[in-house]
């Protein structure tokens, strides 16, 4: 039906695309990983493994991945809890809400990311609007203590003093992992209940009247029928939810304090202070390899679980 | 109504037998202000077929959701025996539904699907693979079992939609509109073992459709629905020959709506005029373009006694329909009579036409002229 000059010509502008946005500085990337640079800090372009050597050898960068990996876990585990109660609200049972709360849940993301993080900062900062909200209220005891064993948990004995541009003084919430992981489940929450809307809306109506009719409860019915047809909208929210927080820089910099440091604040720190243009590019290599690996494992698991 | 000669048919099919399964007492329902079905009185007896019949809009379908539980009425009771239906829940009514788009989960086989509603009521668990397999080997769909339902043509999921609900052994089973996606070959082949499979099974079907020619084939009893309300109620053969009303009459099959003025027991409606027993006024008959025959050029000279009315006309359009072909017949001075005669060969100009007095079936007119 369409002539090959047509395929051609509609081909290239992903063509273009693909190749000056994504091959070439992902290829300039990955030569950055293999080179050095010497005791002037300069660039030596010869080839050698020493960055992926360093990787290993110095245990500081696996510590700070795993807690990446930590803090994107719990902001995942979040977001889901908080989206997919939603998104089955929404979805099931708003009725005419529906529409409404729907712009509601994506009114936000038109909001710039750093207003929003600015805005966690004034909401947990020493002087914030929920230490006084808590302290009127005489219950900053108790939560301390909770905060105390929250960040016990993510932050590892080591501290990065180094990297870290807006060291201030520990404060009551802010500047710590539990600050980033609040910033971040509330920036990347929408990001999964979005997938999981979508795959609800999916889901025939009939369906769920052939299940009562077939004498399934509504909770049975829920868990034998929307669950699994739900489900992969909740790996695509999760992967969402999972690789966005993996890469963020800004939220550690923003409420995150030196406990709160996360993997691209140290590729951030190699690209700028440290002046290490090589090590960033391995960290960042590795990065790479760990999300695009997590897409392809989520991508079949998407299609092992859709039916339609 | 209007004392008809005896044909074998009898009459009062709508009148409540004491052992009614199920009973639908003054049902009223509406969407906003939209009025769908009004003052709804329904009673069906215990392994009966019953067609609910009208056309798109009619409310035939909201009727079945709120025997299935599906929506809730405005007004109005439903009753299974002696218990109160429309209070229940639909995972708690002994009714099941075969949906018009099938509705089968595409997460689970063929099997899984059939057992859904045993494993859901919890059935005994060496009990499920008997009964799911005696639902499939009825619908012929034993080979099918592992398989997915993505696979499957209309068809075929057309009959695990009906072993999936059969397997329940509900008391009602509802069927929307279920032949409605198939081809008419099919349509055809899945009507007859339908019905079959009811007599064997001895399940009361109510089964919702807008093809009346479905509804004459399967039903015991038919419902005709009009914009909300019963129209009427009875077997296929009553609803055809003793239409109470002119839309039921021109609903169902074809016919020739006349109204007549009648004087001292004649009743003339254009060209056309016969005894009737109607008391003298305007009234409405349907005369059925079968009922109509060509009287032979050869002996127009015999004349007919009373129980037969003769008229003349011209033949304008003649469709050829193998046994019986159909013509439109013009009386003069606008009016038009469909007939259908047997193996009449090629007719034009002026014919005579007759029929008996008793088949123009005095009616209710219930629609605009």
């Amino acid at each position: 039906m369409y002539s090959r000059s047509y395929k051609t010509t509609v081909a290239i502008p992903p063509l273009i695309w693909v190749t000056f946005f994504l091959l070439i500085p992902y290829a300039i990337l990955f030569c950055y990983g293999f080179w050095s640079v010497n005791s002037l800090q300069v660039v030596v372009r010869s080839w050698n493994l020493e960055n992926y050597q360093e990787l290993i050898r110095n245990p500081m960068y696996l510590t700070v991945l795993f807690r990446s990996m930590r803090i994107a876990a719990s902001v995942t585990l979040l977001a889901l809890l908080l989206g997919y109660p939603l998104a089955y609200y929404v979805s099931f049972h708003a009725a005419k809400r529906k529409e409404l709360l729907y712009q509601l849940v994506i009114i936000p993301l038109w909001a710039s990311y750093l207003v929003r993080g600015y805005a966690w900062k004034t909401i947990l900062g020493r002087e914030g609007v929920l230490n006084g909200v808590l302290n009127f209220l005489h219950v900053t005891g108790a939560l301390e203590l909770l905060q105390y064993h929250l960040n016990s948990f993510f932050s590892s004995h080591a501290t990065f003093h180094t990297w870290h541009v807006t060291l201030a003084p520990m404060s009551f919430l802010l500047y710590s992992p539990f600050a980033v992981i609040l910033m971040l489940t509330h920036i990347y929450a929408p990001f999964t209940f979005l997938p999981i809307y979508a795959s609800m809306e999916h889901i025939p109506r009939n369906l769920l009247e052939a299940s009562h009719d077939l004498g399934a409860s509504p909770w049975k019915t829920f868990r034998r029928v929307v669950l699994p047809l739900s489900l992969p909208g909740v790996i695509a929210g999760c992967t969402f939810a999972f690789v966005l927080t993996l890469g963020d820089f800004l939220a550690p910099l923003l409420v995150g304090g030196p406990s709160g440091i996360m993997i691209s604040n140290i590729i951030a720190s190699q690209f700028g202070a440290a002046f290490n243009w090589p090590l960033g590019a391995a960290i960042s290599v590795c990065l790479l390899f760990i999300v695009v690996g997590l897409l392809f494992l989520t991508e079949r698991l998407e299609r092992k679980l859709s039916f339609s | 109504m209007i004392s008809q000669a005896s044909r074998g048919e009898t009459g009062s099919a709508v009148s409540a037998s004491t052992n009614t399964l199920l009973s639908i007492r003054n049902v009223e329902k509406g969407f906003g202000s939209r009025r769908v079905l009004r003052g709804i009185s329904l009673n069906i007896d215990p392994g009966e077929f019953l067609t609910i019949l009208g056309e798109s809009g009619s409310g035939k379908t909201t009727l079945l959701r709120l025997i299935a539980g599906f929506e809730t009425a405005d007004r109005g009771e439903i009753w299974m025996e002696n218990r109160r239906l429309d209070t229940v829940p639909p995972y708690r009514r002994e009714v099941n539904t075969v949906f018009q788009s099938y509705a089968l989960f595409p997460h689970f086989s063929v099997f899984e699907n059939v057992a859904y509603g045993l494993r859901a009521k919890g059935t005994a668990k060496h009990e499920v693979p008997e009964r799911v397999k005696a639902a499939l080997a009825m619908v012929k769909m034993s080979e099918f079992a592992a398989t997915a339902p993505a696979r499957l043509s209309g068809g075929q999921q057309q009959r695990v939609a009906l072993a999936r609900a059969l397997v329940n052994r509900p008391r009602v089973l509802l069927l929307d509109e279920p032949l409605s996606a198939l081809d008419a070959n099919l349509r055809r082949q899945m009507q007859a073992e339908l019905k079959s499979l009811q007599r064997e099974i001895g399940i009361t079907f109510i089964y919702v459709t807008h093809d009346q020619e479905e509804a004459m084939a399967l039903s015991d009893r038919i419902a005709l629905l009009r914009a909300g309300s019963l129209e009427q109620v009875a077997t296929p053969r009553e609803i055809y020959r003793r239409p109470e009303t002119s839309y039921t009459a021109r609903f169902i099959g074809q016919t020739n709506i006349l109204r007549a003025e009648v004087r001292d027991g004649v009743a003339s409606s254009g060209v056309i005029a016969w005894r009737t027993p109607a008391a003298s006024g305007t009234a409405t008959f349907s005369l059925r373009p079968e009922e109509i025959r060509l009287v032979p050029t050869q002996s127009p000279e015999v004349q007919p006694n009373g129980s037969v009315a003769r008229f003349k006309g011209n033949v304008v359009n003649q469709t050829f329909g193998g046994a019986m072909d159909f013509l439109e017949v013009d009386c003069g001075s606008g009016q038009t009579v469909r007939a259908r005669v047997a193996n009449p060969g090629p007719l034009n100009g002026e014919h005579l036409f007759e029929f008996n007095v008793n088949d123009a079936v005095r009616v209710r007119d219930t629609e605009e002229i």
